[in-house]
């Protein structure tokens, strides 16, 4: 196809390069060319907020940008949270704090509270109801999720 | 969910992002942050033959002071607004509109230029334009122009821009020191777009008002400034009986339409509340 264009960018620290027409998705790139499929796609407009990833190192809906936007850039997917078999510390806590139930938002959950963690490292309960909010969970009622990034907090400020 | 197909330019300078627009005579549309546009091309509602991408023009995202205005390039992020200090200073007010403005996520792609430039009844930024009597600059193949905050906004989503010019800057005149001021509004969720917000400024010498501005989103086509309803404060003063008289006066200056999220009589006593909470909050922070 005469329109094709190819981006090269860097998703959890690897290098990728792959060629699409201008018009696809960010996130179905992610997903079909890369094969990466822990970013997931739910309202495809921007409200739900399960497509979230980081991109150059902040949270962005990847199905509201396009995938020849990342030419050059810097993502990072839930699959780049593990670290030698072992879960992140935000992870751990969604587990210990019961902070999804179907999974489908967690991707999506997870790199929205990195971002929001990394801005502002000792939240109010206010401030994570607010900061989380960009994210729709129609499971667990959200107290679990308040609950693990509140835990998480402290460990991530620690580790920094 | 997957838009049309269109031809994708990815400029580095605005003198060949205007070349790209002008290719098309109208029909190529500008990508800033993409957060209402990307939506729409997923629905397919818009149908551009072409979309000419800002995010690569580094020479349109800054903000500086110049001339008693601060000055921000249209392609600065809201979330760089909310982080600045120049705008936590001089523009207080604008720093507290932009964390109405959406979520975290939406704030990182979404711009200045592009909230102006979609013109969303609801949205913030228009109603601190108006509030602040900023101005915008756009670029076009005749080129620049200067459009004042009353003369820019039409009606629903509809600006003065040509097609194929782009607004390049953002300015508005630095607050007084001291001024007070308060953007309150009403949504079902904090980040949702505002039903009703409300935007004002007060600059006060004792009980006296010597300047009151009141902006409104989301109660009718395009930011209305409440100059009547103004007027009452700067006429007279800040006490309660002013607050309440401006905030009635409020509920008869706008002309809201219903839609699914709320109807015309609610948006009216919305004004009207959000008014008197807003006055009362930049009274109460305002020097002087
Ligand atoms: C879930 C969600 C919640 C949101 N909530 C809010 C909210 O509460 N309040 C709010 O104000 N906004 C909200 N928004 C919208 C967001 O603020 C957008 O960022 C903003 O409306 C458009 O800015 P943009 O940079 O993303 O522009 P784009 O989406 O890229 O463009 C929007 C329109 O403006 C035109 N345009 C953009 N830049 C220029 C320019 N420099 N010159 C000429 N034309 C230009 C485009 O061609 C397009 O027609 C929300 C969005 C989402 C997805």
């Amino acid at each position: 196809m005469a329109d094709m264009m190819t981006v090269r960018l860097k998703v959890n620290g690897v290098e990728h390069e792959g060629r699409c027409e201008p018009r696809k998705l960010l996130v179905d790139f992610i997903r079909e060319d890369l094969g990466l499929t822990g970013t997931h796609v739910g309202c495809e407009h921007g409200i739900c907020g399960a497509c979230t990833i980081l991109f150059n190192g902040e949270a962005a809906r990847s199905c509201i940008m396009l995938a020849v936007q990342a030419e050059g850039a810097e993502l990072a997917t839930v699959e780049g949270l593990m670290r030698d078999g072992k879960l992140h510390p935000l992870q751990e806590a969604f587990r210990e704090h019961h902070g999804l139930q179907c999974g489908f938002c967690t991707p999506g959950m997870l790199m929205t509270a990195l971002d929001f963690l990394r801005t502002n490292p000792t939240p109010s309960e206010r401030e994570i109801r607010e900061g989380i909010s960009a994210v729709l969970c129609r499971c667990t009622g959200y107290q679990g999720i308040v609950n693990a990034v509140r835990a998480a907090a402290p460990v991530l400020a620690a580790g920094r | 969910m997957k838009p049309p197909k269109f031809e994708y330019h990815a400029p580095t300078s605005l003198d060949e992002a205007l070349d790209a627009l002008g290719r098309y005579g109208g029909d190529a549309k500008v990508l800033a942050g993409g957060q209402s546009l990307m939506p729409l091309l997923n629905f397919r509602l818009a149908r551009p033959a072409a979309l000419v991408d800002l995010n690569r023009v580094a020479s349109l995202a800054y903000i500086r002071e110049q001339d008693g205005q601060v000055r921000l390039g249209a392609m600065t992020r809201q979330r760089t607004i909310e982080f600045s200090p120049l705008v936590a200073q001089r523009l207080p007010l604008l720093k507290e509109a932009t964390r109405w403005v959406g979520h975290l996520p939406i704030r990182t792609r979404g711009t200045i230029g592009g909230s102006i430039a979609h013109a969303d009844p609801s949205a913030e930024y228009p109603a601190v334009l108006a509030a602040l009597e900023g101005e915008v600059v756009a670029r076009g193949a005749r080129g620049e122009r200067v459009i004042r905050a009353a003369d820019l906004f039409q009606t629903y989503l509809t600006t003065s821009l040509a097609p194929d010019e782009i607004l390049t800057e953002v300015r508005l005149p630095a607050m007084p020191a001291g001024a007070g001021y308060a953007l309150e509004e009403f949504s079902r969720r904090h980040g949702d777009f505002a039903i009703v917000g409300i935007a004002a400024v007060v600059v006060r010498a004792g009980q006296r008002c010597t300047m009151a501005r009141l902006a409104t989103a989301g109660a009718g086509p395009v930011p209305v400034r409440l100059r009547a309803a103004e007027e009452i404060l700067e006429t007279e003063g800040l006490g309660e009986a002013a607050i309440d008289a401006a905030a009635r006066r409020a509920t008869e200056l706008v002309d809201p339409d219903a839609d699914i999220h709320a109807s015309a009589d609610y948006r009216r006593h919305l004004a009207g509340v959000l008014t008197k909470r807003a006055l009362t909050r930049a009274i109460g922070v305002a020097r002087g």
